[in-house]
């Protein structure tokens, strides 16, 4: 166990130096560099600039090196929790991400509890209730899911809010609790804006969880020892949950590798289009804005939280199922 | 964001009868056992009848987004009076006319709102007639022309109305329809090649290069898509033409979505270099490259369509979601992306709902897609029962 534990942190240290490239790349890939950018936008706004500053600048963020070293530098700055400069909020990356990230995780972490809630239900019933009417409608809903990207969902349904509720669906809170502290109200306030975000996150995902679980929850079913069970008297529910059941969920767990990234992908894209105070619509300004440290920290982080819910999900799945670790 | 293997579409929907022939009769059973293996698969793919609509719904979209021009009554950026007119309903007889036609607007202050509304005016039939001459184009891009399908001589159609700068939304959607289509296309084709070429090295050769590609795909696979084509894509001149543009959004959507390829290719690898016909070929003497490209692909030639056309989606997908937060497709091309930015206010919406006529468009296009490679999973395999 320990050496497959090993062996897995080796190879996402790999992948964490592979994303850390990745995101460098998107930091330096924007024609000229960001302090000249933010100069120059300064001075049309008319602004007084300290020279000293930007030298200072320049210096400490090494602009005059060669790109290799500059990645170096910026290496050592993220593993000092110096995430950069962000010239458009004028403010050190590392506080935005602070503000943001509680609500990026928790987001992603309640859609995950969500799609598992849904889709493992529905897909026990699917496949012990084959071809049954419900069976078909999960089925058909399914493929709706698969096919409709989350932010077209997010803004139909913000439409059908509108238009038929007069509900404004967006945000986390409503319009009176921006700015105020976290009080109980507030908080459930909060709630119950949640559900409907986390809903259009989760579709595709449960579609899909929905489906692995169906397919081989039949192909269980249909092996002999099910019938042996049957034969010896064997409760049909006992039977069904000791056993196929506990086979097919263990493909499950490892799916969460496929999961994590497309639910951080659903879910910044959601959150642009609901305007949730995730790290989403901070990329997308940050994008628009040229505003390069950010951007490329937050793409850092996204793919780095990925990789680690890939490992945490890789060591549960070795625990839940001996074979992985006596393989590997 | 090629689908993962979970979340592709498994046999539903589909009849699983075994296509093989009446036992009866001899002529068929004659005609089951001669026919080729792209005929039994064809067979096959036939009693998939919702696959084999999707398939022919989607010839029908690429060739009406291929003849675009032709289609459209209207320029896509030409801009109208008509600000926020709503689609106007074809009528084949009224009191007033016979023969295909629509009736006009009259705009008019709505004192409560005091927005400009357009009210459908009975008394003025605007026939609609075929093969009309409208604004000039090249055909196929080579054969200039200005016969358009549709249109009218005086006044003006918008069968799907139109957007903030009196736009025809019909005619903006069919010419969107070129980009979203064919992105997915080339995109879809670019990732194939660097998928096989990747995937062929890691599982043929095995040893080092597999364990490097393979590593490589785990990292693919393992990082948000979004996030980092929203970055790449932002990163993009912002001086370049939009057929720049265009290649550009579509080399990024498949440098990120040619990992799911690579996997499948080296799982056949590995499965078919153990075949006797390779060792056999081998023994023979052919070098690896001929053994990778005459005996190798064409075996699993046919789950690689499969898998390309189940990736197809994620490629319009993706395009879409860039191009409706600005950050892919730039004016003056428009994608169905770029149409549903007009889409991003709610109060618009709820005021003018057809503007979300290319996202039903766009969800008839990756729905017809998964039923069409859901099908062909079926069928690829016609020795299987």
């Amino acid at each position: 166990m320990l050496n497959f534990i090993i062996r897995r942190f080796v190879f996402i240290a790999i992948l964490l130096v592979l994303v850390s490239i990745v995101s460098f790349i998107t930091i330096q890939l924007p024609p000229g560099d960001w302090l000249s950018a933010y100069v120059t936008a300064l001075k049309v706004q008319g602004a007084q600039i300290n020279e000293e500053i930007i030298e200072g600048l320049k210096i400490q963020y090494g602009l005059e090196l060669p790109p290799v070293q500059q990645y170096f530098r910026w290496v050592t700055g993220l593993l000092q929790g110096d995430f950069g400069f962000s010239f458009s909020y004028s403010r050190p990356v590392a506080d935005l991400l602070a503000e943001r990230l509680p609500a990026t995780i928790g987001i992603s972490v309640l859609t995950i509890i969500v799609t598992y809630a849904i889709a493992i239900p529905i897909g026990i019933y699917s496949a012990t209730h084959q071809y049954s009417p419900l069976d078909y409608t999960f089925s058909f809903l399914g493929f709706i899911g698969l096919s409709m990207p989350s932010f077209l969902l997010a803004l139909i349904l913000m439409f059908v809010g509108y238009k038929y509720f007069g509900l404004s669906i967006g945000g986390l809170n409503s319009p009176e609790f921006i700015g105020e502290p976290m009080s109980w109200a507030k908080f459930s306030d909060m709630l119950a804006h949640l559900p409907i975000p986390i809903l259009i996150i989760s579709l595709s995902g449960t579609a899909g969880l929905i489906r692995v679980l169906r397919g081989t929850l039949l192909d269980e079913i249909r092996k002999p020892y099910v019938d042996t069970a049957r034969a010896k008297g064997l409760k049909e529910r006992v039977l069904l949950y000791r056993y196929p059941v506990r086979i097919a969920i263990n493909p499950l767990i490892s799916t969460i590798g496929w999961l994590l990234p497309s639910v951080f992908s659903g879910q910044v894209i959601v959150s642009i289009v609901l305007n949730l105070p995730t790290v989403g619509p901070l990329l997308y300004e940050a994008l628009r804005g040229q505003d390069t440290y950010l951007a490329g920290s937050i793409v850092m982080i996204l793919s780095f939280f990925t990789v680690i819910g890939t490992l945490l999900s890789d060591i549960l799945l070795a625990i839940v199922d001996p074979r992985i670790r006596i393989e590997e | 964001m090629i689908l993962p293997k979970w979340l592709q579409p498994r046999g539903w929907f589909g009849k699983r009868a075994p296509a093989i022939p009446d036992l009866l009769d001899e002529s068929a059973i004659e005609k089951y056992y001669v026919a080729s293996q792209w005929q039994l698969v064809w067979r096959k793919f036939r009693r998939h009848r919702l696959a084999t609509f999707s398939g022919a719904l989607l010839l029908v979209l690429y060739l009406s987004a291929i003849f675009a021009d032709f289609i459209a009554p209207y320029d896509v950026s030409e801009r109208t009076d008509f600000r926020y007119t709503q689609p106007q309903q074809l009528f084949l007889v009224s009191p007033s006319y016979t023969g295909l036609h629509v009736f006009g607007f009259e705009r008019y202050n709505d004192p409560k709102t005091l927005r400009f509304m357009y009210r459908v005016d009975e008394s003025r039939p605007v026939p609609v007639k075929f093969f009309v001459r409208g604004y000039p184009y090249q055909l196929l891009g080579i054969i200039p022309t200005d016969i358009h399908l549709f249109g009218v001589e005086e006044g003006r159609v918008f069968l799907f109305g139109t957007d903030e700068l009196g736009r025809d939304v019909f005619s903006r959607v069919f010419i969107a329809l070129r980009i979203s289509l064919f992105i997915g296309l080339i995109g879809v084709l670019l990732s194939f090649v660097i998928g096989v070429v990747l995937g062929g090295i890691s599982g043929y050769f095995g040893g080092w290069a597999d364990i490097i590609v393979q590593r490589l795909i785990d990292f693919i696979l393992s990082i948000p898509t979004i996030p980092l084509w929203m970055a790449l894509s932002a990163a993009l001149p912002p001086h370049w033409p939009s057929t720049l543009v265009f290649f550009g959004i579509t080399l990024i959507l498949s440098l990120i979505g040619w990992g799911g390829v690579a996997r499948i290719v080296r799982g056949k690898f590995l499965e078919l270099r153990e075949e006797d016909y390779v060792t056999a070929a081998v023994v023979a003497g052919a070098t690896s490259r001929r053994i990778i490209f005459r005996h190798l692909v064409p075996a699993f030639s046919s789950y690689l369509i499969v898998q390309l056309t189940l990736s197809i989606p994620g490629m319009i997908l993706g395009e879409t979601a860039l191009s409706f937060l600005s950050l892919g497709i730039r004016a003056p091309a428009v994608s169905i992306g770029t149409l549903l930015q007009d889409a991003q206010n709610v109060r618009v919406v709820a005021l003018y709902p057809w503007l979300l006529i290319p996202a039903v468009f766009l969800i008839v296009i990756v729905l017809a897609f998964n039923f069409l490679g859901d099908g062909l999973r079926d069928s690829v395999d016609p020795y299987r029962q």
